[in-house]
């Protein structure tokens, strides 16, 4: 187990590295699930990408500490109350609408924090946006087309991609909570929108918001994912191959 | 660059890339630089994609390559400036097309959400062809069809 020294930076790149990192996880489980092969590509790829993004964020946030913590350390070596990802990214995968708009979501917010991010004065995470940026846009294409696809296709996807979005809507409200780096949320409304509007679906109503994932208050959810996750690597410590 | 890192360049640039072997990693501009301290050389290189699962091997190439030429030296990862299609040479691009993957447009930047691009086949050069899947066989490739030849091809994304 580690104990992490977390300056305001570094609880911002944990947090930001651990976002990308669950996600990536959840998008890995559809390996072997996908609906067609074409799509099994492109969730491996994506979570490929994402998990990508999260081993820069924690190799900065390593740098950022000082404490000689590793990418892995971070990944392996805390416990579900050091986390520091948001919710909605740690919620089960549901079925392929729900994971659809969840990506859809995320990555509308994540366009603000990479062009944020491309600016800020601490290089090292000015370079991980610029290339996390571009991946990002065509996670946010490809799970916009699908929305609409599965909005705009059968009741069936219909009524599913309309209950994976007010499902998902009540998490939502985390990704704009004050930060080193805070994307607008009426910026992020007037981006999604229209997609969702061409999608046939309606935008939920903001009510009440979940929040305490940045503080390490986590659902069930996350503690599962982590004992699997996790199990290897402490089974075996310092194992390498 | 002197002799040491010339030596050193060109033993490196002979490495190819795993998933796309007729590129070399000095065609797609992976690799970034030599330099030399000491009678020890450092080869620069950069992914092409955050989660890139080729960068293990292409270090491991890249050390065998020094070594097979008599330098002593390693390799260091580097993200900034973040890697972009238009670092890819002419050559690349032309190997690329040869090899039956249509190379990336020559563009940076973002675009429009939903923004067509206009890509030619490699075979019959139509520029009548469709997308099939957005993510391809790799990260850095899309698969298209061609309308004309009815070919299917992989297209190398513009990133």
């Amino acid at each position: 187990m580690i104990t992490t020294r977390e300056s305001p930076l570094v609880r911002f790149l944990l947090g930001r590295a651990d976002d990308a990192l669950i996600l990536g996880h959840r998008l890995s489980e559809w390996t072997g699930h996908a609906p067609i092969l074409e799509e099994e590509l492109a969730l491996a790829n994506m979570g490929l990408d994402l998990i990508g993004q999260a081993r820069g964020l924690y190799d900065a946030a390593a740098d950022a500490e000082a404490c000689g913590h590793t990418q892995d350390d971070f990944a392996y070596l805390r416990d579900v109350q050091h986390w520091r990802n948001v919710l909605l990214v740690e919620l089960p995968r549901g079925d392929f609408a729900f994971t659809m708009a969840r990506q859809f979501l995320y990555a509308a917010a994540q366009e603000q924090v990479h062009a944020a991010a491309q600016q800020s004065p601490h290089a090292p995470l000015a370079a991980l946006a610029a290339k996390a940026a571009k991946e990002n846009a065509y996670h946010l294409r490809h799970s916009a087309e699908w929305l609409i696809r599965l909005g705009d296709g059968t009741d069936e996807s219909h009524n599913r991609a309309q209950t994976a979005l007010d499902r998902l809507w009540p998490y939502t409200g985390e990704l704009f909570e004050a930060d080193q780096i805070t994307p607008d949320r009426a910026q992020w409304l007037a981006e999604i929108a229209p997609v969702i509007a061409r999608a046939t679906l309606t935008l939920p109503k903001d009510g009440w918001m979940q929040t305490g994932g940045r503080a390490g208050r986590h659902s069930e959810h996350l503690g599962h994912l982590l004992a699997e996750m996790q199990h290897i690597a402490r089974s075996h410590p310092g194992a390498t191959w | 660059m002197s002799p040491l890192e010339q030596a050193a360049w060109n033993a490196a640039a002979t490495v190819v890339d795993p998933e796309i072997p007729v590129l070399t990693i000095a065609d797609l501009g992976v690799l970034r630089g030599v330099t030399e301290t000491e009678g020890a050389v450092e080869v620069t290189i950069t992914p092409t994609y955050s989660g890139c699962p080729a960068m293990g091997v292409i270090t491991l190439d890249v050390e065998l390559a020094l070594a097979r030429a008599g330098l002593t030296g390693h390799v260091r990862l580097v993200m900034e400036p973040a890697w972009t299609t238009d670092w890819m040479t002419q050559e690349g691009r032309a190997k690329l097309s040869a090899y039956g993957i249509a190379p990336p447009a020559k563009t940076a930047g973002r675009r429009a959400l939903f923004a067509e691009t206009e890509v030619a086949c490699p075979r019959c050069g139509s520029l009548a062809t469709e997308t099939l899947a957005e993510f391809g066989s790799t990260s850095c490739k899309a698969l298209r069809r061609c309308l004309t030849c009815r070919e299917p091809f992989d297209h190398f994304r513009c990133h």
